[in-house]
């Protein structure tokens, strides 16, 4: 058959593991002190689309809006097995909120064309939204099965998945094309692959230190036009107004650092005497009976 | 009226009950709707509810918006979110929230991208508010407030200039009112005018898993961290929660750990809680840790390190192992006398 398969992949910030330099005195995030990664979700998206490729045929193509340095996540997509890379990048996508990013990956997708299967990352751990693919969905006019732990089968004409939801799972199918947001436990992602990495780890570079320009497109012959096409405002017929900052809604009023409230604390010596004493003042107050 | 100081809640069903989280947003739409002068509706839709949604009225739902329909007995992201939108387009409240669940969060980005407003996820307190952009002054505007890159920092995020204000809200983070049985939501009957094109998701199967444990009703919880995670310290812990009447709590790595189940998880991105005692076994207290559980009446830490920050919450500390102190506490409580 050939599922024409689209991934779409963030470059983030290592939230998870924020290290004490990564906050400034004044309560803001120091970005630069935080590590980029893969957004990991992502990566289970990919992992699904490549099984999927492996078992069915197929094509899978990977989107990414982001600085230039995204390419980075680009380039590990195709160390795993993607067909096709494209990077999203043009200053005027800066500051983005989710319905400005959605809109910006819907015109890319539509610039593709054809489609078969989306897949997402339920969440991006920037942010931990989980709002633009549903909102890619919304705005494609496709339907969308969200929170996807397992793709259970897969034929010419629909999928079928298991959703984990908060009292059990139910299993749901739905016909092409469709939208999937793909959660950690769905897969084990693969590793790069070593062969890959030696094809494609010198592409890209130039990407980054070349803006898209005219004298760019000149250099059509090179190899890394191949590989990671790098699309702006224009290349995707995107409305400007409805892009970056001014197609965002919602705007950051202020942004504080965590206060921890504290309290009178009352110091319980570790001796048997010690914690009678709490458990019997514990009673006392009806705390426990 | 205007109707713009309405605040409107999604109500969720499962399995033809009312969603807690959604009587939780009721409460907390009744604090913002009173701020505003306004009235608390929701849109509910479902097939075979109208006898659950009586007890909107007790939590201070004033109007219930019901679209009935078969086709809609089961979740599926398209009907649900066409008939959101068309309630919110035909009532325009200014305020629209939604349980940050598995079914909020399929619904709400659907329904904000089509009527191409803000919505914030997760949010852990809203408030009425002002805010000045350029030369305009927005009144009465929604503050949704929520933790930041990884919980390290809080943002107030708004939205003044599309309307509505969405935001999600976890289930536990809004405390619910006493639910009051004199009071009444009138029910409007929505007629769904979904066509079968709308459904494009067939649900083959629907399983319930009950819960094992339910940490939310829970008066007395005692948490296992990573310093409490080997059998014989989880097998105390669980063993104290017993003697207690309470349950076992745990952070987050110990699940991901593979040593507890989801469901024991405390924290913000686990379950809010509220006990009368939370008993903190071998946890640092990381600021995600202690969105979960810092209004508990009463906490007690057992941490080996006494500069673990989980003491700055804590009203009784105990530095020591906590295998030790565990075995005291339970040879204590039950010789109590
Ligand atoms: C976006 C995001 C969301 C998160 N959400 C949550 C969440 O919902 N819930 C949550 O809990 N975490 C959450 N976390 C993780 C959180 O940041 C911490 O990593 C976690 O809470 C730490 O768990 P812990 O205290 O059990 O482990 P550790 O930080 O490893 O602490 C173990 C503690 O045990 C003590 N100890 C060790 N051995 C003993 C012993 N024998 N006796 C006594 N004390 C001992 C140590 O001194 C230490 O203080 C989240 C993180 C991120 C980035
Ligand atoms: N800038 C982006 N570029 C590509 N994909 C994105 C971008 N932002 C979000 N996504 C996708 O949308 C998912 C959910 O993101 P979020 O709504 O930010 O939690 C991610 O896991 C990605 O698959």
């Amino acid at each position: 058959m050939g599922l024409r398969m689209i991934v779409t992949v963030k470059q983030v910030p290592d939230t998870h593991n924020v290290s004490g330099d990564a906050m400034k005195e004044d309560g803001t995030v120091n970005r630069a002190a935080l590590p980029t990664i893969f957004n990991p979700e992502d990566l289970n998206a990919l992992e699904e689309a490549l099984k999927i490729k492996e078992s069915t045929g197929g094509t899978v193509t990977c989107i990414s809006m982001g600085p230039p340095n995204a390419v980075d996540v680009l380039k590990e997509c195709l160390y795993r097995g993607a067909d096709d890379v494209i990077l999203i990048s043009d200053r005027r996508f800066a500051g983005a909120d989710t319905l400005a990013t959605s809109y910006a990956l819907k015109c890319a997708i539509e610039q593709v064309g054809e489609y078969d299967l989306i897949l997402c990352g339920r969440q991006a751990i920037d942010g931990d939204t989980a709002q633009v693919g549903p909102q890619i969905a919304e705005k494609l006019n496709i339907n969308q099965l969200t929170c996807v732990s397992a793709v259970t089968a897969i034929d010419e004409q629909s999928i079928t998945a298991k959703r984990s939801v908060e009292d059990g799972y139910e299993i749901v199918k739905s016909r092409f094309p469709v939208l999937l947001t793909i959660t950690a436990t769905a897969n084990e992602p693969r590793t790069a692959n070593a062969k890959k990495v030696m094809t494609y780890k010198n592409i890209g570079k130039e990407i980054c230190n070349t803006s898209y320009d005219e004298s760019y497109m000149a250099a059509e012959a090179c190899a890394v036009l191949n590989h990671v096409k790098e699309w702006n405002v224009e290349t995707i017929g995107a409305d400007p107004i409805q892009c970056g900052l001014s197609g965002s809604p919602t705007k950051v009023k202020k942004i504080q650092s965590v206060v921890l409230a504290g309290c009178e604390s009352k110091q319980v010596t570790n001796t048997d005497a010690g914690v009678t004493d709490l458990v019997h003042e514990l009673i006392k107050e009806n705390i426990i009976g | 009226m205007d109707s713009k100081k309405n605040v409107m809640v999604f109500i969720e069903s499962r399995s033809g009950k009312i969603a807690e989280v959604s009587l939780e947003l009721l409460s907390a739409a009744g604090r913002l709707a009173q701020e505003l002068g306004g009235s608390v509706e929701a849109v509910a839709i479902g097939h075979n509810l109208a006898e659950e949604l009586k007890i909107l009225g007790h939590y201070g739902c004033q109007r219930v918006y019901y679209t009935d329909d078969e086709r809609l007995t089961h979740f599926t992201s398209i009907p649900y979110a066409k008939t959101v939108v068309k309630i919110i387009k035909q009532c325009q409240p200014g305020i629209v929230l939604f349980g940050a669940t598995t079914m909020g969060r399929d619904v709400a980005p659907r329904v904000a991208s089509a009527l191409k407003c803000g919505l914030t996820a997760d949010c852990t307190d809203l408030q009425i508010g002002e805010h000045k952009i350029k030369d305009v002054t927005y009144k009465n505007t929604l503050m949704q407030i929520r933790p930041a890159f990884g919980g390290n920092i809080v943002a107030t995020i708004v939205s003044p200039e599309s309307v509505p204000s969405m935001a999600t809200v976890r289930e536990g983070v809004m405390k619910m009112i006493a639910p009051d049985t004199g009071k009444t939501a009138e029910i409007i009957q929505e007629t769904c005018l979904l066509d079968d094109d709308d459904f494009l998701t067939e649900v083959l199967e629907v399983i319930r898993e009950e819960k094992q444990v339910n940490l939310k009703a829970a008066q007395v919880i005692v948490s296992a961290g990573m310093g409490a995670v080997d059998p014989e310290a989880i097998a105390l812990a669980k063993n104290l929660a017993k003697l207690l009447g309470g349950e076992l709590g745990c952070s987050r790595p110990v699940v991901d750990s593979g040593v507890l189940d989801k469901d024991h998880q405390v924290g913000q991105t686990g379950i809010t809680v509220r006990p009368n005692l939370y008993i903190a076994c071998g946890i640092s207290g990381q600021i995600q840790h202690r969105a979960g559980m810092s209004e508990a009446k009463r906490i007690i830490a057992i941490n080996k390190d006494p500069l673990a920050p989980i003491f700055g919450l804590a009203h009784y500390g105990i530095v020591g192992d906590v295998k030790d102190v565990l075995g005291k506490m339970i040879k204590a409580y039950k010789t109590k006398s």
